[in-house]
C-alpha cells in the first residue's frame, strides 16, 4: 500500500489518521462519560481527567495535521457508483465531522483554561491558556463539551451506519477502500 | 408575622418616646466591604476557602437594642469562586449547589438573641440549593461610626456550619467533608 492517497485508494497515512481518530473518539466519550460519575475517593478522580485532556490535546493535533494532510495527498475520488445526492451528502457529513470535532475539542480546552491554568499533556508539554475572557466560560464551554460530544457521537455512529449500508446494501468498496483493501474494485 | 413584629415594634419605640429606633442598614456592596466566605476540608488535611462574589442583603441595628435587629441577604450562587475554574464549574453543577435550578440562597433571620457584649445568636431561615432549613449564626459586632465621607458604618462577622447532606448537596467529599463552614463579614451603610 502507498503512503499517499491515489486518484482510486487511500494512502497509509489517511486510513491510519482515520482509524486513530475513530478509537480516540470513542475512547475519550466513554472515558469522560465514566469520569465525571466518580466518587472523589476513586484512584482515578484526578488520573482519568488529565488522561481525557492529554488525548484530547493529542487528537487535536493529530486532526490538524490530518486537515492538512487533506491538501498534501487529496483524498480518492468519490465511487463512480455514487450519484450527485450521494456525493454531497458525504461532503457535508464528512465536514460535519471535522467542523464538531474541532469545536468539542476547543470547547475542552476552554473548560479548563477558563482561569488561565495551563493543560499538561502526559508531563511531557504544556498547553497554555488563550481564551480566558468569555463570560461563564468554564460552564458555558462545559455546556457545549457535553452536548457536543454527543452529538458528534451519534453522528460518527451514522457515519458508521453509512459505511455497512454502503458495504453491505450498495455493495460498493466505501469501507473496504477504508482498510485499504479496496484492489478488487473499480 | 414579621411585619406585625415589626409594627409592634414600630409602636413600641413610639410609645416610649426618646428610645433609639433601629436603624436600617444597606450592605455595603458598592465599596464590596462585604464578604460571604466558606471553607470546608479537603481530606481532613487542609482548608480550601471560596467565596461568593455576587450578593446582596440588609439589616437594622441598634446597639442598645442588639435583640431588635433583623437581617436578610440574597446571594447569587452562581458567583461562586474557589480560584479554580473546573472546580468552581463542578460546585456549580448539580453535583453541589445546581445553580442553574437554585440561582440564589437566602438568609432572612428571624430572631436575634444577644450571648454577651457584642455578640448575638441570629437564627433565621437559609435557603440554599432549593431546602430551606433554620441556622444559627454565631455574630459578632465588630463596630460602627463615622465614615471619612459623611457615611455612617456598622460593621458585624458571623460564622455557621452546614451539613452538606441538609441542603441536598449530593457528592460526597468524604468522612473530613461533611460540612462546610460560612463565614459572613458585612458592612453595612446606614441610610
Amino acid at each position: 500500500m502507498q503512503w499517499r492517497n491515489s486518484s482510486d485508494n487511500y494512502g497509509l497515512v489517511s486510513i491510519a489518521m482515520h482509524w486513530l481518530v475513530a478509537i480516540a473518539v470513542v475512547g475519550l466519550f466513554a472515558l469522560g462519560y465514566w469520569m465525571v460519575g466518580l466518587n472523589y475517593y476513586s484512584g482515578w478522580y484526578r488520573t482519568a481527567p488529565d488522561i481525557h485532556k492529554s488525548v484530547g490535546i493529542l487528537l487535536f493535533g493529530l486532526m490538524l495535521v490530518r486537515v492538512i494532510w487533506r491538501f498534501v495527498s487529496p483524498a480518492p475520488s468519490p465511487l463512480r457508483s455514487h450519484g450527485r445526492r450521494t456525493r454531497m451528502a458525504t461532503k457535508a457529513g464528512h465536514g460535519l465531522l471535522y467542523g464538531g470535532l474541532f469545536v468539542l475539542m476547543i470547547s475542552g480546552y476552554l473548560i479548563s483554561t477558563a482561569d488561565g491554568r495551563a493543560i499538561g499533556v502526559f508531563g511531557w508539554f504544556e498547553v497554555p491558556a488563550l481564551i480566558t475572557s468569555i463570560p461563564n466560560q468554564a460552564d458555558a464551554a462545559g455546556l457545549v463539551h457535553e452536548y457536543l460530544a454527543w452529538g458528534v457521537l451519534i453522528f460518527s455512529g451514522l457515519h458508521a451506519l453509512a459505511a455497512l449500508k454502503h458495504h453491505f446494501i450498495d455493495r460498493d468498496p466505501t469501507l473496504k477502500r477504508m482498510f485499504g483493501r479496496a484492489d478488487d474494485h473499480v | 408575622m414579621l411585619k406585625k413584629t415589626f409594627a409592634a415594634l414600630a409602636l413600641g419605640s413610639m410609645i416610649f418616646a426618646g428610645q433609639a429606633v433601629a436603624a436600617d442598614y444597606v450592605i455595603d456592596k458598592e465599596g464590596q466591604h462585604a464578604f460571604v466566605n466558606f471553607k470546608i476540608s479537603h481530606l481532613g488535611y487542609s482548608w480550601l476557602y471560596g467565596t461568593f462574589k455576587d450578593f446582596d442583603g440588609s439589616f437594622s441595628f441598634d446597639a442598645a437594642q442588639p435583640e431588635a435587629s433583623e437581617v436578610e441577604v440574597t446571594l447569587k450562587t452562581a458567583s461562586l469562586d474557589s480560584n479554580h475554574a473546573e472546580r468552581d464549574k463542578h460546585l456549580r453543577s448539580d453535583d453541589f449547589l445546581n445553580v442553574a435550578k437554585h440561582p440564589t440562597a437566602t438568609f432572612k433571620s428571624t430572631a436575634v438573641k444577644s450571648t454577651g457584649e457584642g455578640t448575638a445568636d441570629i437564627t433565621g431561615d437559609l435557603t440554599l440549593n432549593g431546602v430551606t432549613k433554620p441556622v444559627v449564626i454565631a455574630a459578632k459586632f465588630i463596630g460602627e461610626g463615622q465614615d471619612p465621607w459623611g457615611g455612617y458604618r456598622a460593621g458585624f462577622e458571623g460564622t455557621t456550619t452546614l451539613t452538606l447532606k441538609d441542603f441536598d448537596i449530593k457528592m460526597d467529599l468524604g468522612p473530613a467533608s461533611q460540612t462546610v463552614d460560612l463565614i459572613i463579614s458585612v458592612e453595612g451603610v446606614r441610610q
